[in-house]
């Protein structure tokens, strides 16, 4: 069974006139929702994404976006509670947690 | 082995740095691939494991002896690094070809078109899994989508189990004292030992909480009804609660602490929730936006739950002190 999060709430945008259809996004995306159609870059299904920001740093055009991150949610809370931005780094008021970074 | 269950557990989990440079797989020439990985040593370890039989070099960036994927969201698995190593490795002198292969979850952290600006090297991105890279070499450096995506099937979740029960069990301990505590102070008990006896009693459904947090929803994750892990953990975390009002005998809690039973239904379910929500910083496909999402939510009512039930606790101690 597939596991599936949050529905609407990514991030991801993609400018369809800025894509030269190199392919870089498609190729670097971890669940593969973005493929490659009639030589351009296509999202298949955005709900997926898991804003790990691969495709944005890899498109040469800067068509695609994200507002990238980890979806922990220790992080989240660091960086509630330090008005930054969620980061999961030692020294924070929730210990780093050993499971993920 | 050892080792291995060491990493897993979380003892000295810092330490699994290697030193950064180039590494040899076989005899590699000057028509080896060149392929790069972080300076954990599982990350190093798994590489060089799979890439037996064949000659390749291995470039080891310096992420603070961090893996690639986590390296890669923080920036150390990036494109300064990438660059600034490959031009002091001096790998153009060394091969006669300009090919880095790269893992998928290291792209976050590069940009390929900007390493080949800075060291003249172009980026092909491999598999996202070790397993996959002899194959890929064999079919031209060409990647199935298969091999393009992350996965987090039962085995991948089962083996952070361990992790999650050890990182959480601090809280839990506390929980036991502050039970053991009271059960001393209330009087009722002839020995510690009842005493200790029956403020484990009291713990059971915390314990429950901790296990549904740490080992039942990473385990049964896609089975669990919701998106949210905060729900999922809710979900599972309302059946200790219930069964502590249905039997509350078996749990230590006699018929008159009723405010005392009552603050079990806000704490259990509230603990089991926040326990799993925390799980999403290991998952593989949690996004920032979703976790915010959920927090925006769940955090208030976490707070209320923990406050309501420490004064229903309170109550129940001052009650039994006065009456």
């Amino acid at each position: 069974m597939e596991n599936k999060y949050i529905r609407n709430v990514s991030t991801l945008k993609l400018e369809d006139e800025k894509c030269i259809g190199c392919g870089m996004c498609a190729a670097v995306c971890p669940h593969q929702l973005l493929f490659m159609q009639d030589g351009k870059s296509a999202v298949r299904d955005k709900d997926m994404c898991m804003e790990c920001g691969a495709c944005a740093k890899n498109c040469p055009t800067s068509a695609i976006s994200v507002e990238c991150g980890v979806g922990c949610a220790v992080a989240v809370l660091n960086g509630l509670f330090r008005k930054s931005s969620p980061e999961c780094e030692s020294g924070s008021i929730f210990k780093k947690r050993k499971g993920c970074c | 082995m050892t080792g291995m269950m060491k990493v897993r557990l979380g003892i000295g989990r810092d330490d699994y740095k290697v030193p950064p440079g180039l590494y040899a797989v076989g005899k590699p020439d000057n028509n080896s691939p060149v392929l790069v990985t972080a300076n954990y040593k599982l990350s190093l370890d798994s590489l060089r494991c799979e890439l037996s039989g064949l000659q390749a070099w291995i470039a080891v960036l310096d992420t603070r002896g961090i893996n690639v994927w986590c390296a890669a969201g923080k920036g150390t698995f990036g494109t300064a690094e990438l660059a600034s190593r490959i031009n002091a490795l001096r790998l153009r002198r060394l091969v006669n070809h300009n090919v880095l292969i790269l893992p998928q979850l290291g792209a976050p952290g590069i940009a390929a078109h900007e390493v080949l600006k800075l060291c003249g090297f172009k980026v092909i991105y491999g598999p996202v899994r070790a397993c996959d890279i002899k194959e890929f070499l064999n079919n031209g450096m060409k990647a199935s989508p298969e091999m393009r995506k992350v996965s987090f099937v039962l085995k991948e979740r089962a083996v952070l189990v361990p992790i999650e029960l050890v990182h959480n069990i601090k809280p839990m301990l506390l929980i036991y004292s502050v039970l053991l505590v009271l059960n001393l102070a209330s009087g009722k008990h002839q020995s510690f030992s009842i005493a200790a006896g029956m403020a484990f009693l009291n713990f059971i459904p915390y314990l429950s909480a901790f296990l549904i947090g740490c080992a039942a929803v990473p385990l049964l994750l896609p089975w669990i009804p919701f998106r949210s892990f905060a729900l999922k953990g809710l979900l599972l975390g309302l059946m200790p609660a219930a069964f502590v009002l249905l039997y509350p005998e078996t749990f230590g809690c006699s018929d008159d602490s009723w405010l005392f039973k009552a603050s079990y239904l806000f704490t259990v379910p509230a603990a089991a929730s926040f326990l799993s929500l925390n799980f999403t910083g290991s998952t593989t496909y949690t996004s920032l936006s979703g976790v915010k999402k959920e927090m925006k939510y769940a955090l208030k009512p976490y707070i209320a739950a923990g406050a309501l039930g420490l004064i229903l606790i309170a109550a129940d101690s001052i009650t039994r002190l006065l009456f």
